[in-house]
């Protein structure tokens, strides 16, 4: 019995595509992808890092890039953000699949790898989409206008452009507390930010740093959200659906101000 | 500004405004032009939802609930003793663009009661849309109300800041307008439409010609109809329906249940429920009608007057016609899989895609989503397995009933109660 070869790699984007080029490379059967973060020994198997290398990168994305339409290349790349555990093994199964492939214009829906990518993405899109709507900024006296988000996956690369055109005007800041990185906009261009400010014990701006009437727009926008409801048309199970309550801590209509 | 003052307007104007359902963002592309504020992909985000589920996408607030109409239905009528309260074209200028800064909304639907004329409030509308296009370079939505009556002059420039424009038809037939609001006439409602209508027509002829032809409200126009009101039958409001989509090139109609606001003998009692399933049922006739390949007609006619309030229009169709079926999931064209019950368009652009590469059986239709519980008396695939026998429309009705739960069984428990 050949023993399994697990590939670990840093968790970047980067990363991952390079252990494809490895793969290969070096003509390695059924490996297994793993994050840093999720390695633990295991009998019969070889463990081998891969170092993150963009020149491989570039490369296997190209390739990738000139067999799939840019639908499916964000349905690649949306999945990856999921950061679900073995997610990059299905992807891998994915690519071979394609490369192997003559024609592949048409999505195989039946094909067990791409109906799970095409329901990944779809999580991941939905997340996206959420953070696009639920981002609450609050404008500090520095003239910054400051988000911080818990979103469930990975989705900040791909809300940057959406924040960037919408707010081209306005400097801001979106930061996730649970991956501890923001996207900071300074009226020319995003960059990918760390702060020591934000904990997760500290997970939003204080009051004394707000703009002078930040408060006052909070509690308007309180008083709209409350006004605009119809009570005899009460659907809570609606509400909750739409609304999920993990998401609930960000959003100034459902908190004391 | 006075942020108290502002705030008990706010909240005697939204709560005004908030019978009118449309709240969409989506439709109409508009880039963020020289570095300035906002944009709309076209797409449509629901920044919130109230406590009744509904999106909260825009700032849906009237200028004023002043009126001089007296229309049954509505809250903000002249006989009805209520607070008062009217904003300044400043000031809802200033609430848009915080808000929209701060990533609440995705722009302003602003709608108004009728002070002194149309003419003047429509004036008022469109100096609040002009203000925030070409002072404060705002290129988020913007849904004016275009007031009946209103000059084709002064609907020309809403059209040229606004992404859309609606009227609200609100009651379906003529006749039960004049019944509750005796003040409005048709034809009020009918003239800023048709302008509307024609101004669309007309950008995009010249479009073609000259580049740079001022956009018109990208986002066309809408209407809204409020259900059970009057004693309309369905037929009746979707035949209506059917008619603004063709002859006004509607984007959207919209269905609104009758939410008792006032005493008043013509109306139904305080008592009275929402009707949100046949509401719900509206819509889905709509969807069919507009994106399924149906005709009104096979939905709705004279013997079939309403809806099925305990299964879906797609499926009461299918009842009535099944000789229709089955279909062959591997070879029916496009138009045939549309109307399988349980079915969706997603579902049947995934069974166009998948057929390609292998016949498709159960396990792979499981696994696209499509509603099996429904669909598999309707079909057949490659399997030996069937469920499309010769039943009869009653027999198969309560077989599908038996096994589904609908969210709203306890609208419908009476019905259900036959079967039993």
């Amino acid at each position: 019995m050949n023993p399994q070869v697990i590939l670990v790699y840093d968790g970047s984007f980067d990363g991952f595509l390079t252990c494809i080029f490895t793969i290969y490379e070096q003509k390695i059967i059924n490996p297994i992808i793993k994050k840093e973060s999720e390695t633990n020994n295991q009998l019969f198997t070889i463990s081998e890092t891969i170092i993150t290398d963009e020149a491989k990168s570039k490369r296997v994305w190209k390739g990738l890039k000139a067999k799939i339409s840019s639908f499916q290349q964000q349905l690649f790349f949306k999945t990856f953000l999921s950061e679900i555990k073995g997610v990059e093994n299905t992807l891998l199964s994915f690519v071979i699949n394609i490369f192997s492939r003559q024609d592949s214009k048409h999505i195989d829906y039946s094909n067990k790898n791409i109906l799970k990518i095409s329901q990944v993405a779809k999580m991941v899109g939905r997340e996206k989409h959420r953070m696009e709507a639920f981002v609450r900024f609050k404008q500090t006296k520095d003239e910054i206008y400051v988000a911080t988000v818990e979103p469930d996956f990975n989705v900040l690369p791909l809300i940057i452009s959406h924040f960037k055109d919408r707010y081209a005007d306005q400097k801001w800041l979106i930061y996730d507390i649970k991956r501890s990185y923001g996207i900071y906009y300074n009226l020319l261009k995003v960059d990918i930010v760390t702060l020591d400010f934000f904990s997760k014990l500290n997970t939003s701006i204080k009051k004394d740093n707000y703009a002078d009437q930040e408060l006052d727009f909070q509690h308007l926008w309180r008083t709209y959200f409350e006004n605009v409801n119809i009570k005899s048309r009460k659907n809570s199970k609606l509400h909750m659906q739409h609304l999920p309550r993990r998401y609930w801590k960000y959003l100034i209509e459902k908190n004391d101000i | 500004m006075s942020f108290n003052r502002i705030r008990e307007k706010l909240s005697i104007l939204a709560d005004a405004a908030k019978y009118d359902v449309s709240c969409a963002s989506s439709g109409g592309k508009r880039a963020n032009s020289k570095k300035g504020l906002g944009n709309n992909t076209g797409t449509g985000i629901c920044h919130s939802y109230t406590e009744d589920g509904r999106c909260v996408s825009l700032l849906k607030i009237l200028l004023t609930n002043h009126c001089i109409f007296d229309c049954a239905y509505c809250v903000t009528r002249k006989s009805n003793d209520i607070k008062r309260a009217a904003f300044k074209i400043q000031e809802v200028v200033d609430l848009t663009i915080n808000f929209y800064r701060r990533n609440y909304i995705e722009g302003l639907f602003l709608s108004s009661g009728i002070f002194k004329n149309s003419d003047y409030t429509m004036e008022r509308l469109v100096a609040v849309a002009r203000k925030l296009r070409l002072e404060e370079n705002f290129n988020g939505y913007i849904h004016l109300k275009s007031i009946p009556g209103a000059s084709d002059d002064l609907m020309r420039e809403a059209g040229l800041y606004a992404d859309r424009l609606s009227v609200n038809i609100e009651i379906p037939t003529v006749s039960g307008l004049q019944l509750l609001a005796p003040d409005k006439k048709h034809e009020d409602f009918i003239k800023p439409m048709q302008k509307v209508k024609n101004e669309i027509i007309q950008y995009k002829a010249e479009r073609k010609i000259i580049k740079s032809t001022p956009r018109y409200a990208p986002a066309g126009q809408s209407t809204q109809m409020i259900i059970g009101a009057t004693g309309e039958t369905d037929r009746d409001i979707m035949y209506s329906a059917a008619y603004y989509y063709k002859k006004f090139d509607m984007r959207r109609v919209y269905y609104s249940g009758y939410i008792p606001v006032i005493t008043d003998t013509r109306l139904p009692s305080l008592q009275t429920e929402v009707p949100v399933l046949r509401e719900n049922r509206l819509y889905q006739t709509d969807w069919l009608m507009r994106f399924y390949g149906f005709s009104i007609n096979e939905l709705l006619n004279d013997q079939h007057k309403n809806l099925e309030l305990d299964v879906d229009p797609k499926l009461s169709w299918a009842l009535r016609n099944l000789e229709f079926f089955p279909v062959d999931i591997n070879k029916a064209d496009k138009r045939t899989l549309s109307r399988i019950p349980g079915v969706g368009m997603q579902s049947v652009s995934k069974i166009l895609q998948a057929r390609r590469f292998r016949r498709l059986d159960w396990i792979h239709l499981k696994a696209i989503g499509i509603s099996f519980n429904r669909a598999k008396y309707f079909i057949t695939c490659n399997s030996k397995d069937y469920f499309h026998k010769d039943f009869n429309p009653i027999l198969l009705k309560s077989k599908i009933l038996k096994t589904s739960k609908s969210k709203y069984t306890k609208h419908f428990s009476n019905q259900l109660s036959l079967f039993s």
